[in-house]
């Protein structure tokens, strides 16, 4: 395993061991472990209600109703899900009910100059380059999708949400998600211009793919 | 004639094939694969679902910073709807207390009542009331 992947590992599980013994503690009545699980938490729900939303004024409305809807039905958390999955679906239920769902007016907060607390990236330089130049295409093609798709997209592909909890907090159909998913995606690869392959990458993901497939029909 | 045509598919057919493939699950159907397979189109398509959602699946480590005083305002309002709650059970508390205070009372007026009532109705009748076998044992007042 990689250095750097073994570390990310480490970090991510005494972060959520952190967040279990401070849910825990909210769960049984102690609200400054639940205002400490706010502020571990709440850099990561405002990402994902920019994401959604796409400026500032209504993700903060929806991060505040996110975590006061959060402490209301804490005893209701079961743990069967990571917090900040159960953060997550709750944060998309809420952006959904915001006014601003409807309104479009988004700012310049999406652009890849916005600032970034946490990058995780790879090491090598060029792949940074790469990495950097698709990062920003990717984002203003993200802008440019409907609300209702971009929704979709970012909660299934980027944050892993499974169909049924995308469609029950977006108040949609799972068929609906589906459709929407498979729109959004389809509409962000024909605006990104960056994601012309190597004859290399073409080989690798035709092994992978389809080798999956033989093991699959086998 | 091309590999893939003589498969008798056409690309937009196994379109959307691509992209589940790219998701990671496998192909199912063999005229599409065999397609892919012999289509420099379908192949170059994978890729770029692939690399698309490889792209997306990064965004996750991204975390925006937030709007300056966001933390604030989110526990000051987390406080308030506490003392909200709190004062909402507190007022729920008592109303039940009260309703309930209501309703005893309410039972302790009745069986009140119903003493009074059993008691007049003896004096009434001018005898005691006796069970079967109380009237057996006693006397009777009248011998």
């Amino acid at each position: 395993m990689e250095p750097g992947a073994g570390d990310g590992v480490t970090l991510r599980s005494v972060a959520d061991d952190r967040l279990s013994v401070l849910l825990r503690s909210a769960r049984d009545g102690d609200d400054a472990a639940f205002a400490e699980l706010v502020a571990a938490t709440h850099a990561e729900t405002w990402t994902l209600a920019m994401r959604l939303l796409g400026n500032a004024e209504d993700a903060a409305d929806v991060v505040q109703e996110t975590y006061i809807r959060a402490y209301r039905s804490l005893a209701g958390f079961r743990g069967d899900a990571r917090f900040t999955t159960w953060l997550h679906r709750i944060t998309a239920n809420c952006a959904a009910s915001h006014r601003g769902w409807r309104v479009r007016h988004r700012y310049d907060e999406l652009r890849p100059d916005t600032t970034l607390v946490d990058a995780r990236r790879d090491h090598d330089p060029q792949a940074c380059l790469d990495d950097d130049a698709l990062r920003a295409e990717l984002l203003a093609a993200l802008d440019r999708l409907p609300t209702r798709l971009r929704a979709v997209v970012v909660l299934r592909d980027v944050y892993d949400l499974p169909h049924e909890a995308i469609a029950t907090e977006l108040g949609i159909s799972v068929p609906a998600a589906k459709v929407r998913l498979h729109r959004g995606r389809r509409r962000l690869r024909e605006s990104l211009a960056g994601l012309g392959a190597t004859a290399h990458e073409v080989s690798a993901a035709l092994d992978a793919g389809l080798d999956a497939t033989e093991r699959g029909v086998a | 004639m091309t590999a893939a045509r003589r498969q008798g598919l056409r690309c937009e057919e196994v379109a959307d094939e691509l992209m589940a493939v790219a998701a990671g699950d496998p192909i199912i159907d063999l005229r599409a694969q065999a397609h892919v397979r012999g289509c420099p189109r379908c192949q170059d398509e994978l890729i770029q679902y692939r690399t698309l959602l490889r792209s997306l699946r990064r965004l996750r480590t991204d975390v925006l910073e937030p709007a300056p005083g966001l933390l604030a305002e989110v526990l000051a309002a987390i406080g308030a709807a506490g003392e909200r709650h709190a004062v909402d059970s507190l007022v729920t508390g008592r109303r039940l207390a009260y309703a309930g205070g209501i309703a005893a009372a309410g039972a302790g007026v009745a069986v009140g009542v119903a003493l009074l009532a059993g008691r007049s109705r003896r004096h009434r009748r001018g005898a005691p009331v006796r069970s079967a076998k109380l009237a057996a044992i006693l006397p009777s007042n009248r011998a």
